[in-house]
């Protein structure tokens, strides 16, 4: 391991003293993360475990005294998990596909191809990022269910999740330097030899941006999965609803062992997404603080 | 496409093939053939900015001003929806929570992480489990964790009780108590949202050059002078980056009181974009919802331009 001087010295750690002090520290470390980060996942995972008197009963049992799986599999069939897991797989893969072809053909132009006024509307696409997404739901509920000159309703749609996902201005700037740092002359020989801006973005600027576009889609498919405000506006109709919004609207009269399963299995997808992309997704985050 | 060997660069001394410059007419008309291309490619993404970024910022601010029922046409009321939201008793309650919370999420929700990243960045063990770990929290729902903690904070078979219980402490009303909601919801977005705070944190402190705390040892300054001197000031920028990070997200709180305390009790946990919420869908009262968001606006617009400043400042320093 790499011994980059830290605030404590090498040397310091290396005394018994600073050695048993270490080893004090981390063990209360390991010991309070446990604590206050795995175990409440654990209470979770077996608290839907548990019958409906065992898991009222006080003081609490710390592991189920008998296993019922019947706390999955009512909330699989009775909150109609498969039916809202479904509508949220399609709202955040749309919203992955509609970002990556919009936002990156339109890093893209405002990288390579030199639009008129191109300064001008990289601006008023930063100039989003100063007015938080939140502040502007109501307007933008407004516009959804009424566009402007089609005035077509987008509620209950998932176009209404897809459409307004394309304006986000952190994922297309996140391209748009991206695409700037890709050397010019490979671009050029590429047009030499005869290729579109088309053929240029797709055989040699995509292949050449796969670690920005992973980051991306990261970001799209979390986003989509974590919201619940946009979507619990947007989705009035109880079957068309994502599964944050359905375990909300449902957590009222359901017995509370099925709801935290259903909660159990909500969190599935996203934390193995995590525990795959581990790596990515924490160098990602880390190396975002460093270059803003 | 024509694939000639010839006419393939070599590295970066690209050749090009001399050609006579085509006559003015046909220029302008390639610049023409390039524009439209380039705007080709943007359209699908302005389209989509305009219609739900520019449009709806545009709208807040003119429906601050109306009366504005969906389906009917619009009246101008002056500001009469400013006045109204102002004299709502849940307005002042909705500002006075939002600004608490910040404040409390700022002492809680980040000192807790910045003394965890200090102290992760001294252990030498098991530092991806450590990462993974506290960044858990992030990757589940947010309402997830909003109604898992409801039920920790259950007054009966609540786990948040029986820990006090075992500890022979006082129990609480937690979020169901009116002097102790509020709290409670911060432990909760603090418990939920830290893992991002302590990585940047974390990246940040190992950019500091060791032999700055070789020399401040030599100096004779201790543990604590040396995170006050050395530490402290390397990361004066990030801190401030996650600071107001942290007071533009928590400005914007919605999910945590919605889900565990419905705004309750006695209105103790009402936030702006709470009440935004109940004007627009509770009240049908849309001039209302964006006469505050847009005050909520222009509020969050200050903090994020002070951040949007500090960033691009900090990029030039790099």
């Amino acid at each position: 391991m790499s011994a980059t001087r830290t605030l404590v010295s090498p040397a310091t750690l290396a005394r018994p003293r600073g050695k048993a002090l270490y080893w004090t520290v981390f063990t209360a470390v390991v010991l309070l993360f446990a604590f206050a980060f795995l175990f409440p996942v654990y209470w979770m995972v077996t608290g839907a475990l548990k019958s409906p008197d065992e898991i009222a009963q006080t003081p609490p049992t710390l592991v189920p005294k008998q296993w019922h799986l019947g706390g999955y599999t009512d909330a699989w069939d009775l909150m109609q998990l498969p039916q809202h897991l479904w509508n949220t797989v399609v709202q955040a893969a749309g919203a992955w596909a509609f970002q990556i072809v919009f936002c990156t053909a339109a890093a893209y132009a405002l990288s390579k191809l030199k639009p008129a006024f191109g300064k001008v509307i990289l601006g008023g696409i930063l100039a989003t990022l100063m007015v938080p997404a939140q502040a502007l739901v109501v307007p933008k509920y407004l516009t959804v269910a009424d566009l402007p000159f089609i005035h077509t309703s987008l509620l209950n749609d998932p176009l209404a999740i897809w459409l307004p996902a394309v304006a986000n201005a952190f994922n297309l700037y996140l391209l748009k330097r991206f695409f700037d740092q890709l050397p010019r002359d490979v671009l050029e020989a590429a047009e030499m030899d005869g290729a579109g801006k088309l053929r240029t973005l797709w055989s040699i600027v995509l292949p050449m941006s796969r670690p920005v576009l992973g980051v991306v889609s990261i970001f799209a498919l979390v986003a989509v999965w974590q919201d619940f405000l946009w979507p619990l506006m947007v989705f009035s109709d109880t079957g068309k609803q994502p599964i944050s919004v359905a375990l909300v609207q449902l957590s009222q009269n359901i017995q509370l062992t099925v709801l935290i399963a259903a909660m159990v299995i909500a969190s599935i997808p996203m934390v193995a997404l995590f525990l795959v992309f581990q790596r990515h997704i924490i160098a990602g985050i880390s190396a975002g603080s460093t270059k803003g | 496409m024509t694939k000639t060997a010839e006419r393939r660069p070599v590295g970066k001394v690209a050749v090009r093939p001399v050609q006579a410059p085509p006559p003015a007419g046909d220029r302008r008309r390639r610049r023409l053939a390039d524009q439209a291309r380039a705007y080709g490619f943007l359209l699908g993404g302005l389209i989509c900015f305009a219609l739900f970024s520019w449009y709806p910022a545009i709208r807040a601010v003119v429906i601050a001003f109306q009366k504005y029922t969906p389906g009917s046409s619009p009246e101008w009321v002056g500001t009469a929806n400013f006045t109204r939201v102002w004299h709502d008793p849940e307005f002042s309650a909705a500002w006075r929570n939002t600004l608490t919370f910040t404040l409390l999420a700022l002492l809680i929700g980040f000192a807790i992480p910045f003394v965890m990243a200090l102290v992760l960045n001294e252990l030498r063990h098991a530092k991806a489990f450590f990462r993974v770990v506290v960044y858990l929290p992030v990757m589940i729902p947010p309402v997830v964790s909003a109604l898992l903690w409801k039920w920790f904070y259950d007054p009966g078979a609540g786990l948040a009780n029986e820990a006090l219980r075992f500890l022979h402490l006082p129990t609480s009303n937690w979020s169901n108590g009116a002097d102790t909601a509020l709290i409670s919801l911060v432990i909760v977005a603090t418990w939920a949202n830290m893992g991002g705070t302590v990585l940047i944190y974390l990246a940040a402190l190992q950019s500091i050059p060791g032999e700055l705390y070789e020399a401040a040892e030599l100096d004779g300054a201790n543990l604590l002078q040396r995170i006050r001197h050395v530490t402290i000031p390397q990361t004066r920028f990030v801190i401030l980056m996650l600071m107001l990070l942290q007071i533009i997200a928590t400005m914007q709180i919605f999910t945590e009181p919605f889900v565990i305390t419905g705004g309750g009790p006695e209105n103790a946990t009402v936030t702006v974009l709470y009440l935004i919420y109940k004007y627009a869908f509770l009240y049908n009262d849309f001039g209302g919802a964006c006469a505050l968001s847009v005050m909520l606006l222009v509020l969050l617009g200050a903090f994020s331009a002070v951040y949007l400043r500090l960033t691009r400042s900090g990029e030039e320093d790099a």
